[in-house]
């Protein structure tokens, strides 16, 4: 959705560099402490408790919804349950409020699990209607199971904490909220160029591609909810001890939506710009008073006008203003080249009686396959052979119809792609996969660290990736932006970052020009030289020729040939894969 | 009442509710395949449709029929109009903009209708004004007019949407637009008329059962809110996407709704068709009729 340079304020040193992020904190501690100086009416007191509850939730929909590209129109249900569970755990069971929140954070994080889980099945628009029904049947249950929540008449006598001195007074609970608030929004800032906010948002741009460098998708998912219901929990916890009262009707599906509307305002990739956003449309209807009866119209219409005219949110201006002033950081030289695992097995890859069907359609049907250490392994044929297929099997797209699949000597046959990759299977796309909005360092990043290691090795073995294919002077550049054949050198970096033992390509040079063409060819001899064996699907006869030592050739889903290039090339059956029967091309 | 009639009775009127949400889905079917848009605001043209006839026929300063008919082209014009503010301006977009476009659409129109009818439900005529009881009995089944005109006009609807899109020149182009708009418009077809034309269609048929289901239901702005949702379960547990999946979905959960409410409790009826939905959801979320579609690597 950006189309700006990501902010960062961890070591990366990228985007905001971190003496201004020091500063903002600074500066968000005196806005803190002053506040309560400043405004001291009863009325404002009140309103600006209720907005820092509002705005610690809203941050829960930037993790989600922001970093992870999840949509939720159910986010009032955390909302509720935190809020409930205070109230209850309070009034009418005598606990602690520390207990009380303490419980009610671990029952929001399990409702946040369980939604996490449901991405399995369901994504998209699916998702939103999900959330919409969790909505809707916490709205039914909140209002009708009496006995509990009170009904519509709802829970009144909430208390407020105690947190060195006690918070009963507003002023007290004021100071408080804000400093909650301010760790909240300091906390999604600083995740967001962790590694974890890293996968996060590799996971909006394209799950494919994420899941096969090695992010457990599922597992991003599913922790980017329990992050968002824990923040939706926490800012509902505080609305309930904020205004001392609650019901139903103040986590309906109405809320839901304003929390989004209000992340989308202020930008829903950044955690400043959300807070921001819940403070400007909470405190909207309070200047706009002669609109009260229609301010949920004029909601509406901001909803429709920030998502067409201003994407980003209000904060993309900030973005914007910051850029101009500030360069991003370059990135430190690399202190040594890329360096390779090599595999300990003579054999890193061999399948055995594979088979894929679609439906009727078999795609592949039962293939041999052995890959050596060191082997630049060409797999040819025509269209429709079935080579494609072959690598989505290998790396864990496809689970196989039957056969298995061995990866350094181990059995990988149906394991999920993370974990091939996990194990050192790197693989690139036919068609491209990047992560468009993300820096070319961000994308390279997200492989490199599936090995681990600490993040200065991270680093560095991304710094050393983008050397490799020589795009240093574009690491800060956004994929999307740049031109086709260095996104295709991008995606070798992204496979080389994470320490692979076996790199399959898919059709690495289409779409390339001839000098483009060539540069692939000395990138990956050397690479073969540097040890790192490959498999090469390419249809570029004459690329092939010049740096595969070892061929397969299937046809229709068979294998038809094998060994070396010049063996496979003047096989009759290959030549008539491809060009037909001999008298047939003759026009005997 | 017989067991028997009392059964007749409840799958009569699951029949009729189950036509209404049958409506809405084709509303939403319509445009997901014309556009891949999910129409988080379908269930308000409902709620608009059943606003619109109300001011028209209020105080019955026009015939009732002419005023339903005005009802219907002021449908098409506010389709066009959400076509051309929410739906064009983002067509390029991934769905998230566009979905959560359509749910700032439908908070506008809520809370629109809300700030100019006010909170007071209202109630709109049957559009059989009949003396007596308003139906007839048969078998010991009461056949509410209403409700077998809800019935009729659902059936004549789905036929006469059949044949449009199978047999005239018109449907057909619609047809290939939602199936392939690069080759459609290559071959001369103008697509964005066609878009245009799925939304006020769409529109119309959303406004059309909200002018139905108004004298059954109080007039609110939070009407659609609950029709909307059902036709959605409606169409993900016929297969989404699916004409076939829309109708069967609707009628049968119009009926499954109306067996929980008398049967199992009245306060949690909307709960049903929401649980049958999230189960659709996470066990067979293409539906029906809809075939699983695994991504291309």
């Amino acid at each position: 959705m950006s189309i700006l340079k990501k902010n960062s304020s961890s070591t990366t040193n990228i985007g905001f560099n971190p003496s201004v992020s020091y500063l903002a904190f600074a500066v968000g501690v005196i806005i803190v402490i002053l506040l309560p100086l400043i405004f001291t009416s009863r009325y404002t007191v009140n309103l600006i408790i209720l907005a820092s509850a509002v705005g610690i939730s809203t941050l829960g929909l930037t993790v989600l919804l922001g970093y992870t590209g999840l949509v939720s129109l159910g986010h009032a249900v955390f909302y509720g349950i935190g809020a409930y569970g205070i109230a209850l755990g309070t009034t009418r069971w005598g606990l602690n409020w520390w207990i009380a929140l303490i419980l009610s954070m671990a029952f929001v994080a399990l409702i946040g699990l369980i939604l996490g889980i449901t991405t399995l099945k369901v994504s998209g628009h699916y998702l939103a209607v999900v959330t919409i029904c969790v909505q809707i049947i916490f709205t039914l249950i909140a209002t009708n199971w009496k006995a509990v929540t009170g009904g519509p008449d709802g829970i009144s006598g909430i208390h407020r904490p105690e947190f060195i001195v006690s918070l009963s007074t507003s002023r007290n609970f004021e100071w408080f909220c804000l400093a909650v608030l301010l760790v909240a929004v300091t906390f999604v800032w600083n995740l967001k160029d962790r590694p974890l906010g890293r996968a996060m948002r590799a996971v909006r741009e394209n799950e494919l591609a994420a899941q096969v460098l090695g992010v457990d998708t599922l597992k991003i998912k599913v922790v980017a909810f329990i992050l968002s219901a824990v923040f939706g929990g926490l800012g509902g916890a505080i609305y309930a001890s904020g205004s001392l009262y609650i019901s139903p009707d103040a986590f309906t599906f109405d809320q839901s939506v304003q929390f989004l509307a209000m992340c989308l305002t202020g930008g829903t990739e950044s955690a400043i710009g959300s807070m921001l956003g819940a403070w400007l449309l909470y405190f909207l209807p309070e200047w706009l008073r002669q609109l009260k009866n229609i301010y949920l119209v004029v909601y509406g219409c901001i909803i429709i006008f920030v998502i067409v005219f201003i994407p980003e949110g209000l904060w993309g201006f900030v973005n914007l203003l910051y850029r101009k002033l500030a360069k991003p950081r370059p990135i430190p030289v690399s202190k040594q080249p890329l360096s390779l695992d090599i595999p300990e097995t003579d054999i890193v890859l061999q399948v055995e009686n594979l088979g894929k069907y679609f439906g009727g359609l078999k795609a592949l049907d039962g293939v041999d396959f052995i890959v050596k250490r060191g082997e630049v392994h060409a797999l040819i044929g025509p269209n429709g052979s079935g080579k494609s297929t072959l690598i989505n099997v290998v790396s864990g797209v496809y689970s196989p119809t039957f056969g298995n699949v061995k990866f350094l000597g181990k059995e990988v046959t149906g394991m999920r792609p993370c974990a091939v990759a996990q194990m050192g299977l790197s693989r690139t796309f036919q068609n491209l996969r990047l992560f468009n909005t993300l820096t070319v360092y961000e994308n390279v990043l997200v492989a490199s660290q599936r090995s681990g290691g600490s993040i200065e090795e991270v680093h560095e073995r991304a710094i050393a990736a983008i050397e490799f294919v020589g795009l240093r002077e574009k690491v800060h550049e956004q994929c999307k932006n740049l031109p086709y054949g260095h996104q295709k050198l991008v995606e070798l970096a992204r496979a080389l970052a994470g320490r692979p033992k076996l790199l399959l390509l898919d059709e690495p040079a289409a779409g390339l020009n001839q000098t483009e063409k060539q540069d692939l060819v000395e990138l990956l001899k050397k690479l073969n030289a540097m040890g790192l064996t490959m498999v090469l699907i390419e249809h570029d006869m004459s690329l092939v020729a010049q740096i595969s030592n070892q061929a397969t050739v299937l046809n229709f889903g068979k294998k038809i040939s094998e060994g070396t290039m010049e063996h496979v090339l003047q096989d009759p059956v290959v030549v008539e894969a491809y060009i037909g029967k001999k008298e047939v091309a003759l026009g005997a | 009442m017989s067991t028997l009639s009392l059964i007749g009775q409840i799958l009569f009127a699951g029949l009729a509710i189950g036509g209404v949400y049958t409506l809405v889905a084709l509303g939403i079917v319509l445009i997901y395949r014309a556009t891949n848009v999910v129409n988080f605001a379908q269930g308000d043209f409902t709620m608009l449709g059943a606003y619109v006839l109300f001011a028209l026929s209020n105080g019955e300063k026009i015939n009732f029929f002419v005023a339903f008919l005005l009802a219907l082209v002021v449908m098409a014009v506010l389709g066009l109009l959400f076509e051309l503010g929410v739906y064009y301006p983002l067509r390029n977009r991934s769905f998230l903009p566009v979905v959560i476009a359509t749910i700032g659409a439908s908070i506008m129109f809520q809370n629109g209708a809300l700030a100019i009818f006010g909170p007071m439900p209202q109630k709109v005529r049957p559009v059989i004004y009949a003396s007596g009881n308003g139906g007839i009995t048969l078998g010991g089944v009461f056949f509410d007019y209403q409700y077998i005109v809800i019935l009729v006009v659902t059936l004549a609807l789905v036929l006469l949407q059949y044949l449009f899109f199978e047999y005239t020149v018109l449907g057909k182009k619609m047809q290939a637009t939602s199936q392939d708009k690069d080759m459609a418009r290559m071959l001369g077809i103008p697509v964005s008329i066609m878009i245009a034309l799925t939304y006020i269609y769409s529109t119309v048929i959303g406004g059309l059962s909200g002018m139905l289901v108004a004298p059954i239901f109080f007039v609110t702005h939070k009407m659609g809110v609950m029709l909307g949702l059902k036709a959605f379960a409606a169409t993900i547990c016929g297969g989404f996407g699916d004409v076939r999946g829309a109708i069967l979905g609707g009628l049968a959960l119009g009926v499954i709704e109306s067996f929980g409410a008398a049967f199992i409790s009245t306060v949690y009826k909307d709960a049903f068709s929401l649980l049958l939905l999230l189960l659709f959801l996470l066990i067979r979320p293409q539906g029906i009729f809809g075939e699983k579609v695994a991504e291309k690597a």
